[in-house]
């Protein structure tokens, strides 16, 4: 247990957090918990403990929950950042059915999360700001006017730039959307390579709601014919004009003479898809695409190879008398000389595409698009705070949501509590929260006494032989209907850690199954379910290794619940 | 909690281990650590790194890697905070942090960390609890040596002209002597403030930040201390520690306080865009640039001088331009106005070195330099833009005895003395220095 300023207050928190009868009691649980709150002598390490052990607290009223909130104003001023975001986190969780209460503890935390972001320490500020995207997420306006808090400076390491050019993206608006343009416009004539991308990344992104304004910057970069600016510029005009429509007019003005500055593959595909899809707009268009085709056998990426088929193809359609000639040529080169099979299948494709009409090419390649619009409004849409005020104050937001995923993926799934609705048979050790699903199951008496070890192995053998040596020491019959589903029957008995050792197919008949099961204490549970065939009964028989009725009552219980629940849910 | 905490040196040896809750598996995880961040990708950050199930967290302090490892989804910031304690800790407690310091008093750390931590959950930081069950002493090495303390707070030979504690005084290990009671009791007082500045190319100014710290150092257990400041200063967020009486704060802006052993941060607060002294920089650069050939920088570097209303003389100290060139530059010569000052090329990059500056003074510098085939902006001729590659100029300065925000300490008394104690010493310094000052071209 950790240290958490005395002893007193760890005997308090043990009482209120693992005795049931404490809990059972409100009054006295509540006033416990108020005891442990107020405790003045923990130092910063205590205090953040103590937060984190009220996360799992659910106050029954809104009464108590302000009760609450009120002596945790103080940790908010707090000068450990510890100690801020986690009593942050705590008031998020605890007010989630209050939205207003949530944007006002934002709005109290500002402060602390700036002066974090502006720290010495820069670990401390790389945390903060990857905090600050999280809450940007929900409210966007939230850091609007400290636009130049995030500015980078010239001396700080290379993560943290990103970071700030990311909420940098995230936060403007109508009254910064000038000076943050700048100081985005300044970045991208970086030295530093990578940084100088993101920065006109982030202009891209910024484009699609101040387009104009970002248009110009980006067409004044193609000017500086740059390779590393060119490309991502390049890039970025590809997204814009499949997303904002709008800016086509401008992007097809601009794009004139950037093939000489592309070298690398990404840039190039960029360069041939607008030329395809936009042609008609673009003047030169065949004559560039014709420069790719002469040098397309010393092309080293596949990639850009299969992107000028399809472009050639798509200006074909549109452009007959310009293209046929260059054509033929890709696509006698692609059938005939391409050693990349993949390269080489899409020229063969759309050679039989051209032969079965032109018509029929039209209707693949130039078929009505979906409204890129659409998913730009729901990607935009901001995400409630009850969606990340759990990973609020933890590793979460440090690694980023994508990076999570996988690491949580190698580790294998963390349980944060029960999720499914049947588990209430065995002790939930550590959780308080009263889940609204659990109404839905019956009470269960107090089965506290019990407890079922998981990953219990036993050979088929061993099952047979105690079967074979024990009496039965419960048997009861349960009304049932229609044939078992084996699979949900075996995944609902494995969550409350009864084992399956057998168990006949759906539809045989009769019907039979043995499962077995073991408590903390050695003793072992072997079952027997029996599903006659013109019966509306299963009848259950049970055998106890040792005779303890407390314990055998239980069980059966614990069986009967999961047995019924699973008939419940086939009818 | 925490699984394992270690120290690495800057070319990751590794100086300290310390296993807490035995679940590594057997593998050498300051090994794999080292590895994974010399490996890591340029887009990725290195304060959090994760490996086979365990995430690894470090700060970087005075060239040395403290990691910590854990496997369960901790807060960041509490971890983040501990470690820097811990820095402070054992800074406190050897005198200085650094490798050297670390390496001769290896004994000292691992029982500092015993108590520190225990199985991983942290029991107390506090100097005062710690003091009691620390039983080693902290081994320095005489004499100081100036070069081997780089912390702020230090500022060159000053001894003379004022009352300034000498350098080495503030970094002797404060909490080791027990048996040396008769030791004279000496209590420093910093005012440290980091100056931000963004200037942009047309000489407005862009961004001002100040951040600005009250730090109060003492070896002994001093008594109650009342600490107070000027009035009219206007800061825009103030935090203070917990243990500071803020009953007269408003009326009279005084602190009350009692300090543990070592060191505490008093006070911490934040200044933007308004400042009421000017800016201590000023940059005239002048541009000349032949396409194809060579180019003629010439550099004027302003310092006006600071708001002299309540201290003489001001001065800037180890002043160092940073500049930043346009790629190809192979060589420089140069024309500087006063013969200690020093500028070389090196890294791609132009470094002036001014070690010190008067106020009111005006230094320029004229540079030339070669670039054979530069690919300027399209254009003919000499053009009197920047070209692309010379990159934002940024200062590195120090400024004793002078705050930015103006914030200077009208009195520390002490109030309460515990009987026994000396009257200890008090010295009082203010500091400021550039955190990151940035004059665009």
């Amino acid at each position: 247990m950790p240290y958490l300023g005395s002893e007193d207050v760890v005997k308090e928190l043990k009482k209120a957090l693992c005795n049931p009868h404490i809990q059972a009691d409100r009054l006295r649980y509540r006033s416990v918990i108020q005891r442990v709150i107020r405790m003045s002598k923990l130092d910063q390490w205590g205090q953040a403990e103590v937060l984190n052990f009220l996360l799992r607290y659910q106050p029954r009223s809104e009464e108590e929950l302000f009760d609450i909130l009120n002596l945790l104003d103080s940790f908010l001023k707090s000068s450990s950042p510890g100690v801020v975001m986690g009593a942050t986190k705590l008031f998020l969780i605890l007010a989630k059915k209050f939205p207003h209460v949530q944007t006002d503890v934002l709005m109290q935390v500002k402060g602390p999360l700036l002066a974090a972001c502006s720290s010495e320490s820069r670990e401390l500020c790389f945390a903060a700001l990857c905090h600050v995207r999280q809450i940007l997420h929900s409210l966007p306006g939230h850091f609007s006017s400290h636009y130049k808090k995030f500015f980078c400076s010239y001396s700080e390491p290379h993560y943290i730039k990103l970071q700030k050019v990311e909420v940098l993206c995230e936060l403007v608006n109508d009254e910064n959307v000038q000076q943050v343009l700048e100081e985005l416009r300044g970045y991208c004539t970086d030295v530093s390579a990578d940084f100088a991308q993101a920065a006109i990344l982030a202009i891209g992104g910024i484009a699609r709601t101040y387009t104009d304004q970002c248009m110009q910057i980006l067409t004044e970069l193609l000017g500086l014919r740059q390779e590393h600016i060119t490309t991502v510029v390049v890039q970025t005009f590809r997204d814009l004009a499949w997303l904002c429509p709008q800016c086509t007019e401008a992007v097809c003005q601009a794009l004139p003479g950037c093939e000489e500055n592309i070298q690398d593959s990404e840039g190039k595909q960029a360069l041939i898809w607008l030329l395809g899809v936009h042609g008609t707009r673009i003047p030169n268009a065949p004559y560039v695409l014709e420069d790719f085709i002469e040098n397309v056998k010393s092309e080293t990426f596949p990639a850009v190879k299969m992107e000028l088929l399809t472009a050639v193809l798509r200006l074909f359609l549109s452009r007959p008398a310009e293209c046929q000639d260059m054509l033929g040529r890709l696509l006698h080169y692609c059938i005939e000389e391409e050693k990349d099979m993949a390269v080489r299948d899409r020229g063969l494709f759309y050679y039989r595409l051209l032969l079965a009409g032109i018509s029929e090419a039209k209707q693949i390649l130039c078929s009505p698009k979906s409204d890129p619009s659409l998913r730009l409004l729901e990607d935009q849409a901001e995400r409630p705070v009850n969606s990340w005020a759990l990973d609020f104050n933890t590793l979460v937001p440090v690694y980023g949501k994508a990076r999570w995923a996988t690491i949580a993926k190698c580790q294998g799934v963390e349980h944060h509590g029960p999720e499914l609705p049947n588990t209430a048979a065995f002790p939930t050790s550590g959780s308080l929260i009263p889940e609204e699903n659990k109404e839905r199951v019956q009470e269960l008496p107090d089965s506290g006494a019990l407890m079922l070890i998981p990953n219990h192995q036993l050979t088929a053998e061993c099952f047979e032989k105690t079967w074979l040596s024990l009496k039965v020491a419960h048997q009861q019959v349960f009304p049932w209907q229609g044939a078992v589903h084996p699979d949900t029957l075996q995944m609902a008995l494995q969550v409350v850690n009864i084992q399956t050792i057998a168990m006949s197919r759906a539809g045989t008949q009769p019907w039979k199954a043995y499962l077995t099961a073991q408590d903390d204490t050695g003793c072992l549970f072997l079952t027997e379910l029996l599903l006659e065939p013109a019966n509306l009964q299963m009848q259950i028989s049970v055998k106890q290794s040792e005779a303890r009725t407390e314990t055998l009552k239980s069980f059966i219980s614990v069986l009967e619940t999961v047995i019924g629940t699973i008939g419940d849910i086939k009818s | 909690m925490i699984s394992q905490f270690f120290i690495l040196s800057s070319k990751g040896d590794p100086l300290i281990y310390k296993d807490f809750r035995g679940d590594s598996g057997g593998r050498d995880v300051a090994e794999l650590f080292y590895r994974k961040l010399t490996g890591l990708p340029g887009d990725e950050s290195p304060v959090v790194m994760h490996h086979d199930d365990r995430h690894f967290i470090h700060i970087r302090h005075s060239g040395l890697y403290l990691v910590a490892t854990t496997s369960e989804n901790i807060s960041p910031f509490s971890l983040l905070e501990l470690l820097s304690r811990l820095a402070t800790l054992l800074g406190d407690y050897c005198g200085s942090l650094g490798e050297a310091t670390i390496s001769r008093n290896v004994a000292l750390v691992y029982e500092l960390l015993d108590e520190v931590l225990d199985y991983g959950y942290v029991q107390t930081t506090s100097t005062e609890v710690l003091r009691n069950f620390i039983q080693t002493e902290a081994v320095v090495s005489k004499p100081f040596s100036l070069f081997d303390l780089s912390s702020v707070g230090l500022f060159g030979a000053e001894t003379q002209q004022s009352k300034v504690a000498p350098s080495s005084a503030a970094s002797r290990p404060v909490l080791s002597s027990r048996s040396d009671q008769s030791q004279k009791n000496e209590v420093f007082l910093d005012v440290v403030e980091r100056l931000s500045v963004l200037i942009a190319s047309n000489g407005s100014l862009l961004k001002v930040d100040v951040q600005g710290e009250i730090r109060l150092k003492s070896e002994e257990k001093a008594g109650l201390f009342l600490l107070s400041y000027g009035p009219g200063i206007r800061v825009d967020e103030v935090s203070f520690h917990s243990s500071v009486f803020l009953d007269e704060f408003e009326s009279h802006r005084i602190l009350r306080l009692q300090p543990p052993q070592g060191e505490l941060t008093v006070m911490r607060y934040q200044l933007s865009d308004d400042l009421p002294s000017p800016l201590p920089f000023r940059l005239f650069p002048s541009v000349q640039w032949d396409r194809g050939g060579g180019g003629r920088l010439c550099m004027g570097c302003g310092f006006p001088g600071t708001d002299c209303s309540l201290l003489p003389c001001s001065q800037a100290l180890n002043v160092r331009l940073h500049l930043p060139l346009p790629r190809g530059v192979v060589s420089l010569s140069q024309e500087l106005s006063s013969p200690e000052q020093k500028a070389e090329l090196g890294e791609g990059a132009l470094r002036w070195d001014l070690p010190r500056v008067q106020g009111g003074s005006q230094l320029s510098g004229l540079f030339q330099m070669d670039v054979p085939g530069l690919p300027g902006p399209p254009g003919q001729g000499p053009s009197a833009s920047a070209p692309l590659g010379l990159g934002p100029a940024s200062l590195s300065f120090e400024l004793p005895r002078h705050t930015c925000s103006g914030l200077q300490v009208r009195f520390l008394r002490l109030t309460f003395r515990p009987c026994g104690n000396a009257n200890p010493h008090k010295w009082v310094r203010h500091l400021s220095h550039s955190d990151a000052y940035v004059i665009r071209i």
